[in-house]
């Protein structure tokens, strides 16, 4: 049997060899010697290609049975709907008990109120007053339905010619919210597609509007027009298409965030050079900028016309809630019909609209509260410009004095707490208020953080000197 | 068919009021104001309980509380915003409403758009109705989070979507963070009222959180005007997120949103309308509080309980008068919202031009209450009475 075998693998080795030295193995093909082995090679080859023609294979997917979806739908567990409350979270604010003038009632005690946007000081004044109380008479308190169905009242109507008059422009819309203003006006024009180059520090009304409206935002250094200027040339230079869009500027006349107040002369050279709309946010600048306070235009003296939309928010100088947009018939025509926060909400009440009229009368009939203004904000400047820990990081025009933090301790929520901590002891030890800033995490402008005292018509001498005494006592404690 | 919109009123939205006539040449753009006046009777406004005019108990106290606080305190809520007025309020509204804590913006549309951001992200899924209001589908945009829809008052479809929680976790391995389905009391549109029972036992079966829009439904409809979740029998406990606004049934300015104490403490320190608006005006506030008592009957009369029953027997009768007149009106029994269908687009302008051509002929009144949707489906567009008080 051993033979047997033996003999057979001879056979085979023999019949293999002879195969291999078969006349058909010695080809010459292209001056290659082929030998037998190419026929294995060969063979291999035929073998991967027909393994890599196959289908990998997948386990045959069917649909989730009605107890299995059943069974996930119990493991999934969902997120809590709000994260747990930490200690920070539940500081309660000041409660005032009287109008929030220059001079406030909290918890029965007298304080100084560098809180509220009051620049001319017309909480509580008496013409302001007696405009809402014959308004309230006749038309209640709620308009009761949106402009385009029976909202609209006459005193709308009029609200919107005087303050086209008192700005010089065509036309005006009026709005019910200020903060939703802005929101409602950037959406309306700037859609997906189109360019918006925006400042880095602008309010966060303005940052929701921008990121409704879907378009290419690009922001530049918080007023700092080289950085404007850099952008806008790399967008007209490098993107060739950019041409063909709608290019817009947003920027605020006083910025709410640090107190600075934008070039405009500059802004309107660099609109006119690259061909860019400008769509300006003047609600800190109304009613205290310029000669007559007509705002920003004004002050620098360019004409209003040069801006394509202004808006602002009427709760600050004018003393009353809602807000408007300005500009020529078309554009504000076109908002009637499509500016969401317009045709889908209900109208400004009545009386707010009337007392607006009444602050725009008031502020055109006493232009000596603008002199008194600005002499109660250089009075507060001389007085904190010492102040240790801290530096004034506004505009000394603008009527929001902000007193950055000079050393960062690195976190923003550190900072925050340290602030608060300074207001809360300004309120308590000295009767002041001033507002420390906030920030919602929906926020995403990354300006220093820091104190902010609005200035008013109605703050007297005392006031401004006990603010700076007590704010420069408290910054030496707290941050040295 | 300009003039059959923005007609300008000169007297408080109430019953009757005078509206301006304008002149207006077909055709041309612009329309002028004329000093003549005309009354007419109102089913356009939302004045629901009629508190949208001079009122014996509220208006004395909103102007004594203007006198005391003025007209506003040109600040946000944080800063020198909250007055006592805005606290009671806010404790006043989450009383009435049945949670622990509210909190209170000066716009009702800008309420929706604050919050639902706050609330959800990127990684979350907003399952609305069909039909919800610009504002919320503004504020879920906002919100980036993935936004589904749901038939228009359909439980079932809303099942339906809610069981795709699992398809979705064995296809990407990545489950939603959390869902919030939301829905409205009554549809501004339709006048239906929610399915709301069916819908708070599908989210609490699926673990989904419930934001109900109140809007028009507060202070209109259930026994003491609690909303839908009274009329309906829902225990207010189950909707995790209620919100609301005053410019409807109490005649005021403003929207609330009500909820456990934490939400609103969460909701107070991050919502950027909270934290950068102006507050909302003192007199408004104080207007809210006074009809909210009125309504509860603290102001030491029943006119409350009154007009309830008033509103629920008006748009009843009305609904039925009209059904039997042969029109076709849509809304569920109770609602004052009652739209009534027209179907063709040509007729609007006409029949907006003979109600107010009525008038002449009468001397009394005219209806005056025409709503064109330009965001209806094209099918149907209505013509939209909103009943109120008389």
């Amino acid at each position: 049997m051993d033979t047997n075998l033996v003999e057979m693998c001879r056979a085979g080795l023999k019949w293999f060899t002879m195969l291999l030295d078969a006349p058909s193995a010695r080809i010459v093909l292209f001056g290659v010697r082929i030998q037998g082995h190419i026929f294995v090679e060969v063979l291999l080859g035929f073998v991967i290609v027909f393994l890599l023609s196959q289908k990998s294979y997948k386990p045959p997917q069917r649909p989730l049975t009605e107890q299995e979806i059943d069974e996930l739908c119990d493991e999934w567990v969902p997120e809590p709907l709000i994260p747990p409350i930490t200690q920070d979270m539940r500081h309660e604010p000041p409660v005032l008990e009287s109008a929030a003038g220059p001079h406030t009632t909290v918890d029965g005690k007298d304080v100084v109120n560098f809180a509220s946007a009051n620049y001319l000081g017309l909480i509580g004044h008496q013409k302001l007053l007696e405009s809402c109380t014959s308004a309230l008479e006749k038309y209640g308190v709620g308009s009761c339905g949106p402009r385009g169905f029976y909202g609209t009242i006459d005193v709308h109507i009029d609200c919107e010619t005087r303050i086209s008059k008192f700005l010089g422009t065509p036309d005006t819309i009026l709005y019910s919210y200020g903060l939703s203003t802005m929101f409602s006006t950037i959406p309306c024009f700037c859609k997906r597609g189109d360019i918006i180059v925006a400042d880095e520090g602008v309010h966060w009304g303005i940052q929701n509007g921008l990121q409704l409206s879907r378009s290419t935002i690009i922001y530049f250094k918080h007023n700092d027009m080289d950085s404007l200027r850099s952008t806008l040339e790399k967008i007209m230079t490098k993107n060739k298409r950019s041409k063909n869009l709608r290019r817009y500027i947003v920027a605020e006349a006083v910025y709410q965030n640090s107190g600075q107040i934008a070039p405009l002369d500059e802004i309107v050279k660099l609109k006119e050079k690259y061909r860019f709309r400008v769509i300006l946010d003047e609600s800190n600048s109304l009613g205290v900028l310029g000669r007559s306070g007509r705002g920003l235009a004004e002050h620098h003296g360019v004409p209003i016309e040069k801006i394509d939309v202004v808006t602002a928010a009427m709760g600050h100088a004018l003393a009353t809630e809602g807000g408007f947009c300005t500009g020529n018939a078309r554009i504000i025509d076109y908002q009637r019909l499509s500016s969401s926060g317009y045709v889908f909400s209900a109208s400004l009440p009545p009386y707010l609209a009337s007392a607006a009229i009444t602050a725009i009368d008031v502020i055109d009939q006493n232009p000596e509260l603008l002199v008194k203004m600005k002499q109660n904000i250089a009075l507060l400047w001389k007085g904190l410009k010492d102040i240790k820990g801290m530096s004034l990081a506004s505009d000394p025009e603008s009527p929001i004095v902000f007193l950055k933090l000079e050393k960062s301790s690195g976190s923003t929520k550190d900072d925050l707490l340290l602030l608060e901590k300074m207001a809360d002891r300004a309120l308590k030890e000295d009767s002041l208020l001033v507002v420390s800033s906030k920030k919602s995490f929906l926020d995403k402008c990354r300006l220093p953080v820091g104190i902010k005292l609005f200035v008013s018509a109605g703050h007297s001498d005392s006031d401004l000197i006990k603010a700076s005494e007590s704010l420069k006592r408290l910054a030496s404690e707290l941050l040295l | 068919m300009k003039d059959c919109f923005a007609r300008p009123i000169a007297s408080a939205p109430d019953a009757w009021f005078d509206m301006v006539e304008r002149d207006w040449n077909d055709g041309e753009k612009v329309i002028d104001r004329t000093t003549k006046r005309r009354r007419c009777l109102n089913l356009g406004s939302y004045n629901y309980l009629g508190f949208g005019s001079f009122d014996e108990y509220c208006t004395p106290r909103v102007i004594e509380s203007l006198k005391k606080f003025s007209a506003s305190t040109c600040s946000s809520r944080v800063d020198a915003g909250t007055t006592s007025v805005h606290v009671e309020l806010e404790e006043c509204v989450a009383k009435y409403v049945g949670k622990h804590s509210a909190i209170v913006f000066g716009m009702g549309y800008a309420t929706n758009s604050f919050i639902i951001p706050v609330l959800i992200g990127k990684g979350g899924l907003i399952i609305s109705d069909s039909l919800n209001h610009s504002s919320i589908i503004n504020g879920a945009r906002g919100s980036g989070a993935n936004i589904r829809i749901f038939q228009h008052n359909k439980p079932s479809h809303l099942e339906r979507i809610l069981r795709e929680i699992a398809e979705r976790q064995t296809k990407t391995h990545k489950p939603w963070k959390k869902i919030i389905v939301i829905v409205e009391g009554i549809y501004s549109m339709e006048g239906e009222i929610c399915k709301l029972p069916e819908i708070v036992s599908i989210c609490k079966k699926y673990k989904a959180y419930v934001y109900l829009d109140e809007a028009h439904s507060i202070g209109a409809i259930g026994n003491t005007g609690r909303g839908v979740c009274e009329l309906l029998g829902v225990n207010t406990a189950d909707v995790d997120i209620m919100m609301g606004t005053f410019s409807k049934s109490f005649a005021s300015c403003g929207g609330y949103i009500a909820g456990s104490k934490e939400l609103i403490q969460y909701l107070k320190h991050h919502c950027p309308g909270h934290l950068y608006a102006t507050s909302i005006s003192t007199p408004s506030a104080q207007q809210i509080i006074s009809a909210i008592r009125v309504i509860l009957g603290e102001d030491g009369s029943n006119r409350g309980a009154q007009k309830l029953a008033r509103i629920r027997e008006n748009s009843n009768y009305f609904r039925s008068e009209l059904r039997n007149m042969g029109f076709k009106v849509l809304g569920d029994v109770d609602s004052p919202v009652m739209p009534i269908m027209l179907y063709h687009p040509a007729k609007i302008p006409a029949f907006s031009r003979e109600c107010l051509r009525e008038n002449v002929i009468s001397k009394v009144g005219d209806l005056t209450g025409i709503k064109y949707f330009p965001a209806a489906p094209k099918k149907q567009e209505a013509e939209k009475d909103t009943i109120k008080l008389v």
